[in-house]
C-alpha cells in the first residue's frame, strides 16, 4: 500500500490530525463520564468549570452498594447479579441453539433454505419496542413478568438470528473433506463434529456469544416494559432510577456507566480480534 | 454432505417419530427445530397478538377490551393523526440522514485510519469503543455533554469564550434534533468505520498498480476499483445497522423522551406513551406494525443487495 500511495510529509500530517480529532471524538465523550464517576457533586455542578477533578472520591460507586451514610441506597448490586445472571443464560442458551441452526445451513441443502434464512434474519428486525407491547400483554397473562426467566427467553430469541448468521459463515469456511476423513478414519459424525469441526469454529463461536452477550447486557427497551422490581431489573433499567422529573443524579448515574461498561470493555478487549473476523467473514465469503 | 444422518438418530429421538424423521432429508430440520420454536413463540406469537390487538380497542385497564374488535379504526385513525405522521416523518428522516452520515464518515475514518501504518491496531481497538456502549449509556452521556447548565460542550463553549449565554441543546427543538442525531452517528459511525477498513485490508493490490500504470488518478483508482469492492462490506454495515435501527429508542428516550413539545418524538417513542402511559395497546400496537414494516423494508432492502454482493464476489474469486 504504502509504496503505491506516496504522499508529501503534510498530507501525512493532515491525515494524522485528521485520525487525531476522530479518535478524540470518539474517546472524549466516555472518558467525562468515567472522570465524572470520580467527582464529588459539588464540582459537577460548579461554575466555572473544573475540569480536572481536585477531590477524586470513590464515595459515588460507595453509595450506589450502599456503603455511605448519605441518602438513597439504590439495589445496584441486585441489578448487577440479575443482568449477569440473564446475559450469561441467555446468550449459553443463544450459542447452542444457534450453532445447531448455523451448522443446518452451512452444511445441508433442503427445501425452503433460503426463505427460512430470510425469516430468522426478518425476526431479528422488529423492533424491540414494538415487540414489547404484545409481550407486556403475553407474559402479563401468563405470570412470568418481572421474572428472569421472562426476560432469558425473550434474549434467547433476539440473539438467535444473529448468531445463525455468524455461525453459518464460519462453518462454511471450514472444509467438508476434514470431517468426511474423520469418519472414515473411524470417527462417528457426532464425534467429528466434536472434534474437527467445533474446535476449527472455536473463534466464531466466540465471538457470535460476545455479541449476544453484549446485546443481553445493553438492552432496555424490552426490560424496561418487562421488569418492574429488583427480582428482574438489569443494570440499564436501574440507570433510569437516577432521573426524576426535574433533578438528575449526574456522579450516580456516571458511576452507574462505569459498572455498565466495564464488563463489555473487557470482554470486547479479550476476543476483538475475533470480532471483526467474526462480522466480515460471516457476511462476504 | 448428509453424512452426519445418524448425529440425530440417537434412541432417544428415534421414539414415536415418523419415517420423515428418520430419513436424512430431516436432519436440517432437527438442528433448526428449537430455533425455529423459540422465534416461533416468542417473535411469532406475538406479533400475531399484536396484529389482532391492532383491531381491537384494547385498552391495558380494562382487560376485556382484548376482544372488542373494531375493525380498521385504530389505523384509520392513525392516518388522520397529524401526531403520528409527524413522527413517522421524522422517524425516516432521522434513520435516512444518519445512516448516511454514518456510512461518509466511516468511509472517511476508515481510508484515513488505513493510510496510518503505525499503531493501526490501537486505533481499531478504540474504534471498538462506541460499539460496546449500551444506546441508553450513549443516550446519558450525551444527555450530560449537552446538559445546557453542566454540560461539557456548554462549558467548554464557555472557558473558550465563545459564548455568554448557555445553548440549550437539549432544551429547544432543532437543537435537540441535531444532538439525538449527533449521539446516533457517535455510537454506530464505528461500525462502517470497522468493516469498511476490514474491506480495504483485504484489497487486492494488482488491480490498482495496473490503474495507476494505466495512468489513473487517486480519484479515478477509489471511484472504479477501491469502492466497486467496497460495496459488499457496505451493505454488510448497513444490514447489520439497519436491523438495529429502533435501538435510537433508548437513547431518545433518556435524551429527550420526544421533547421539547414532541419536537424529537420518532414513532418509537410514540408508540410506547400511547400502548404503557395512555394504556392504549390498540392503537399502539397499530403503530407498532408500522414501524416493524419500515424496519423490514430497509433490512430487507439491504440484504438482498448484500445477497446480490456476495454472488458477484462469489463469482470473481
Amino acid at each position: 500500500m504504502s509504496r503505491l500511495s506516496i504522499e508529501k510529509p503534510w498530507q501525512r500530517w493532515l491525515i494524522r490530525f485528521g485520525v487525531f480529532v476522530a479518535m478524540a471524538i470518539l474517546c472524549v465523550p466516555g472518558l467525562w463520564v468515567v472522570l465524572t464517576a470520580f467527582r464529588p457533586n459539588i464540582e459537577v455542578l460548579a461554575r466555572p468549570a473544573v475540569w480536572i477533578p481536585q477531590n477524586p472520591t470513590l464515595d459515588n460507586f460507595a453509595r450506589l452498594f450502599g456503603l455511605s451514610s448519605a441518602q438513597q441506597g439504590l439495589p445496584v448490586a441486585q441489578y448487577f447479579v440479575n443482568s449477569l445472571v440473564i446475559s450469561i443464560t441467555s446468550t449459553l442458551v443463544a450459542v447452542v441453539i444457534g450453532m445447531a441452526g448455523g451448522y443446518a445451513f452451512a452444511r445441508y441443502r433442503f427445501k425452503g433454505k433460503a426463505t427460512l434464512f430470510l425469516a430468522f434474519m426478518l425476526s431479528r428486525t422488529v423492533p424491540g419496542v414494538a415487540l414489547s407491547l404484545p409481550l407486556f400483554i403475553i407474559w402479563a397473562r401468563l405470570g412470568i413478568i418481572d421474572t428472569s426467566f421472562g426476560l432469558i427467553v425473550v434474549y434467547m430469541a433476539i440473539n438467535i438470528p444473529f448468531t445463525i448468521w455468524l455461525t453459518d459463515g464460519f462453518f462454511r469456511q471450514i472444509p467438508v473433506d476434514l470431517s468426511e476423513a474423520a469418519q472414515i478414519d473411524g470417527c462417528t459424525p457426532w464425534q467429528a463434529f466434536w472434534r474437527i469441526e467445533f474446535p476449527l469454529a472455536r473463534s466464531g463461536l466466540a465471538s457470535a456469544a460476545i455479541f449476544a452477550f453484549l446485546t443481553s447486557w445493553n438492552e432496555y427497551a424490552l426490560a424496561s416494559q418487562l421488569t418492574r422490581t429488583t427480582a428482574s431489573k438489569t443494570m440499564p433499567v436501574g440507570l433510569m432510577d437516577f432521573t426524576a422529573q426535574f433533578t438528575v443524579d449526574w456522579t450516580g448515574m456516571s458511576a452507574m456507566a462505569v459498572l455498565i461498561i466495564i464488563p463489555a470493555l473487557v470482554l470486547t478487549f479479550i476476543v476483538q480480534k475475533h470480532l471483526i473476523a467474526g462480522l466480515t467473514f460471516g457476511g462476504v465469503k | 454432505m448428509a453424512t452426519d444422518v445418524q448425529v440425530l438418530q440417537r434412541p432417544t429421538l428415534s421414539e414415536g417419530i415418523t419415517a420423515f424423521f428418520r430419513s436424512p432429508r430431516a436432519v436440517p430440520y432437527l438442528l433448526l427445530m428449537p430455533a425455529m420454536i423459540v422465534i416461533l413463540a416468542v417473535v411469532l406469537v406475538p406479533l400475531l397478538v399484536s396484529f389482532w390487538t391492532s383491531f381491537t380497542s384494547y385498552n391495558l385497564t380494562r382487560p376485556d377490551t382484548l376482544y372488542n374488535f373494531v375493525g380498521l379504526r385504530n389505523y384509520q385513525r392513525l392516518l388522520g393523526n397529524d401526531e403520528f405522521w409527524w413522527a413517522f416523518g421524522r422517524t425516516f428522516l432521522f434513520v435516512t440522514i444518519t445512516l448516511n452520515v454514518e456510512m461518509m464518515l466511516g468511509l472517511g475514518l476508515a481510508l484515513l485510519v488505513n493510510k496510518i501504518t503505525y499503531g493501526q491496531r490501537a486505533l481499531r481497538t478504540i474504534m471498538m469503543f462506541p460499539m460496546m456502549f449500551s444506546p441508553i449509556l450513549v443516550g446519558f452521556q450525551f444527555k450530560y455533554i449537552f446538559n445546557d447548565s453542566i454540560g461539557l460542550v456548554n462549558n467548554a463553549l464557555f472557558d473558550l469564550g465563545l459564548i455568554t449565554q448557555p445553548i440549550p441543546w437539549l432544551v429547544d427543538g432543532t437543537l435537540a434534533n441535531f444532538s439525538i442525531m449527533f449521539a446516533e452517528v457517535w455510537m454506530s459511525t464505528s461500525i462502517f468505520a470497522i468493516l469498511l477498513l476490514a474491506g480495504l485490508m483485504a484489497l487486492p493490490k494488482e488491480p490498482i498498480e495496473a490503474a495507476k500504470v494505466d495512468g489513473c488518478n487517486p480519484w479515478q483508482v477509489f471511484r472504479h476499483i477501491t469502492l466497486p469492492f467496497l460495496m459488499p462490506f457496505v451493505y454488510i454495515a448497513m444490514t447489520i445497522r439497519s436491523l438495529d435501527v429502533a435501538r435510537a429508542y433508548d437513547m431518545i428516550r433518556i435524551m429527550t423522551n420526544g421533547g421539547p413539545a414532541g419536537r424529537t418524538e420518532l414513532i418509537w417513542t410514540l408508540m410506547t406513551r400511547t400502548g404503557y402511559q395512555n394504556s392504549q395497546m390498540g392503537a399502539a400496537n397499530a403503530m407498532g406494525y408500522v414501524s416493524i414494516i419500515l424496519s423490514i423494508v430497509f433490512t430487507f432492502y439491504f440484504y438482498r443487495k448484500l445477497t446480490a454482493a456476495r454472488t458477484f464476489m462469489g463469482g470473481a474469486q
